[in-house]
């Protein structure tokens, strides 16, 4: 039995590595080169030297996307319980106040209203600092009220994922968030109204699965890792090296997964032309 | 001989009574007083067992080889199943199995997971494990029963989605999630029932139903005990501790509203009387479409939608 036991992909790494204290000098770790962090953060965090992508907070992915002083959060004070009673080697309730103590954030996922390049749109946005941002009762609930709000105000939504998945300490919970999520945006496009789905890294498991993968328009962000299965997951599988860039934003774009890859200095204005194509005027 | 470790106390009864038959048989033995005595220990023994089940316990009987599985629920409970093949696209994936049928003369579309019992049928089966193409065949034969008003009924029965190459570059994450919202949108009544094992994504690409069951001792998760164990504890083999703290059972799924309800057992587990439990789901499958066949397609889609909307528990601060 134990041969074919299925792992689950592994929550990538939530230790801050890849974020920036203010004010310093910051070494790429694509290729090598130091970079001073004000200039990092006026590139959108992509290397000067290299384009490597580093990760950004939700917030910094707002200021990115969104017009100057348009951002209105919504959906905020949806709060976490532990409806298992879960414990592992940490009781869930601690991990929650462990990542809400490190992040500041109430959940893994921040939602609001906003205009990009003056067209309204509903918006989420995961934060991968916040367990992974995985997906749990919170994040399916606040990314389904983000659809049901674009669908009363006739908006476009646009959902950014960063996420390991399914947050397993709310068990079965977690997994219907794809279903609620998902016929939520059957709604959508019931209604016509389009759906920017944007991939960053990393977008794997089950909000891969869901959502994310849904879109009118799927976008991944360069370099960003995309997949269902984790990478380690598929090695033990197979029992052999995967392919270079296996699951890497170009690979999707080469197997037909995704409408584009985009360099985040270009997301903003891509996205708002296609929404402007997209949208009937008035 | 396929026996669980939770049925070796009664196995070791039963095979004494063997024992005492045989030499009966040979007229070594003058009085049956004994055996009777052993067979009526054995029954309250089973059944002391069955009212105490843990988490790991119903696992063992979720992943029993000889459980009833899809194939064996079509060859018992329905007449004139013709299987459908292929997504049009790629190929037939035999992990899922899927066609037109009749259950006590109603039509339906049936599909579900189907694993092996025998090496050879699980290398052909992969595990009951499917690909991309697998989840697409079964969104070709819904839209197909939707096309002609038949009712859907699919049987969930997958450790899940098979993390492989092929699954991965073929979009294993796109076919689940059209399959999601799709399933949101069908006019026909849709139920589906856990039979064994149902694994995260793999499982869910098939339960979108406006009735979601499982059979009694089954197991519905977000992820693998040992994939669970293996990532939180760094130890696949506390898979047992992990089984407990996930809830992945009936009863606990009924109380967190993800089913809407269960179908019993026999004593013993379904692989111990196979017909009877067939039977018995079976008569659950058509109780509940006798429900839903009054609805309308809006109803069915609004009542699947509203069903899957309050799934989540959350605290709100107004």
């Amino acid at each position: 039995m134990s041969w074919f036991k299925r792992i689950a992909p592994k929550l990538l790494s939530t230790e801050p590595k890849k974020n920036i204290p203010a004010g310093i000098w910051i070494k790429c770790p694509e290729c090598g080169e130091t970079l001073y962090s004000k200039d990092l953060d006026k590139n959108l965090k992509v290397c000067l030297n290299c384009s490597y992508h580093f990760r950004l907070t939700a917030e910094e992915r707002i200021a990115s996307l969104v017009d100057d002083g348009t951002w209105t959060e919504l959906f905020s004070g949806i709060l976490p319980k532990d409806p298992l009673q879960f414990t592992d080697s940490k009781k869930y309730k601690d991990r929650l106040k462990a990542a809400t103590t490190k992040t500041k954030l109430e959940e893994a996922i921040t939602c609001g209203e906003g205009r990009m390049m003056g067209q309204r749109v509903a918006m989420s946005v995961f934060n991968f600092r916040f367990m992974g941002g995985s997906m749990g009762s919170v994040v399916g609930e606040k990314i389904t009220r983000t659809i049901e709000y674009a669908l009363a105000e006739k908006l476009p939504v646009i959902i950014v994922s960063s996420s390991g998945g399914a947050r397993m300490q709310e068990g079965a919970l977690s997994l219907m968030q794809m279903a609620k999520t998902s016929a939520a945006l059957y709604q959508l496009a019931q209604a016509k109204l389009p759906y920017v789905s944007l991939m960053t890294d990393p977008t794997t498991g089950g909000v891969s699965a869901s959502f994310a993968m849904l879109g009118d328009i799927n976008i991944a962000e360069k370099g960003a890792l995309i997949g269902f299965a984790g990478p380690r997951v598929i090695q033990q599988t197979i029992g052999q090296q995967l392919p270079a860039g296996f699951q890497r934003a170009e690979f999707l774009l080469e197997h037909g997964a995704v409408d584009l890859v985009l360099d985040r200095r270009e997301l903003k204005g891509q996205i708002a032309n296609l929404l402007g194509i997209m949208l009937p005027r008035g | 001989m396929y026996v669980l470790e939770l049925e070796k106390p009664v196995a070791a009864l039963r095979s004494k009574i063997e024992e005492l038959r045989a030499l009966m048989d040979a007229g070594n033995l003058e009085s049956g007083s004994e055996i009777a005595k052993l067979e009526a220990k054995a029954k309250q023994l089973e059944e002391e067992i069955f009212k105490n089940l843990d988490n790991w316990d119903k696992t063992q009987l979720a992943r029993h080889p000889f459980r009833p599985c899809t194939l064996d629920f079509v060859q018992h409970c329905t007449k004139d199943f013709q299987e459908l093949h292929g997504d049009r696209h790629f190929r037939d994936d035999p992990s899922i199995v899927g066609g037109f049928c009749r259950i006590d003369g109603t039509r339906f579309m049936l599909i579900g997971h189907q694993r092996g019992r025998t090496t050879t049928e699980n290398v052909h089966r992969n595990f009951g494990m499917p690909h991309p193409e697998g989840y697409r065949k079964a969104l070709r034969l819904m839209k197909l029963a939707e096309k002609f008003g038949v009712p859907i009924l699919t049987l969930i029965d997958t450790k899940g989605a098979y993390p492989g190459l092929g699954a991965e570059e073929r979009g294993q994450s796109e076919a689940i999630a059209v399959n999601l919202r799709e399933m949101a949108g069908l006019t026909v009544p849709v139920i589906c029932v856990v039979i064994g094992e149902g694994g995260s994504g793999g499982a869910l690409a098939l339960g979108v139903g406006n009735r979601v069951l499982m059979l009694e001792h089954s197991i519905y998760s977000v992820i693998s005990p040992e994939g669970c164990a293996s990532i939180l504890f760094g130890d696949s083999s506390r898979a047992q501790e992990a089984a407990r703290s996930l809830k992945y059972v009936a009863k606990d799924l009924l109380k967190l509203k993800v089913i809407d309800g269960f179908v019993p057992e026999p004593v013993g587990g379904a692989h111990a009387k196979p017909e009877e439990a067939l039977d018995s789901l079976k008569k659950a499958v058509l109780k509940h479409l006798g429900q839903l066949e009054k609805l309308s397609a809006e109803q069915l889609i609004q009542g699947r939608y509203e069903k899957f909307r309050q799934m989540g528990v959350f605290a709100e601060s107004v």
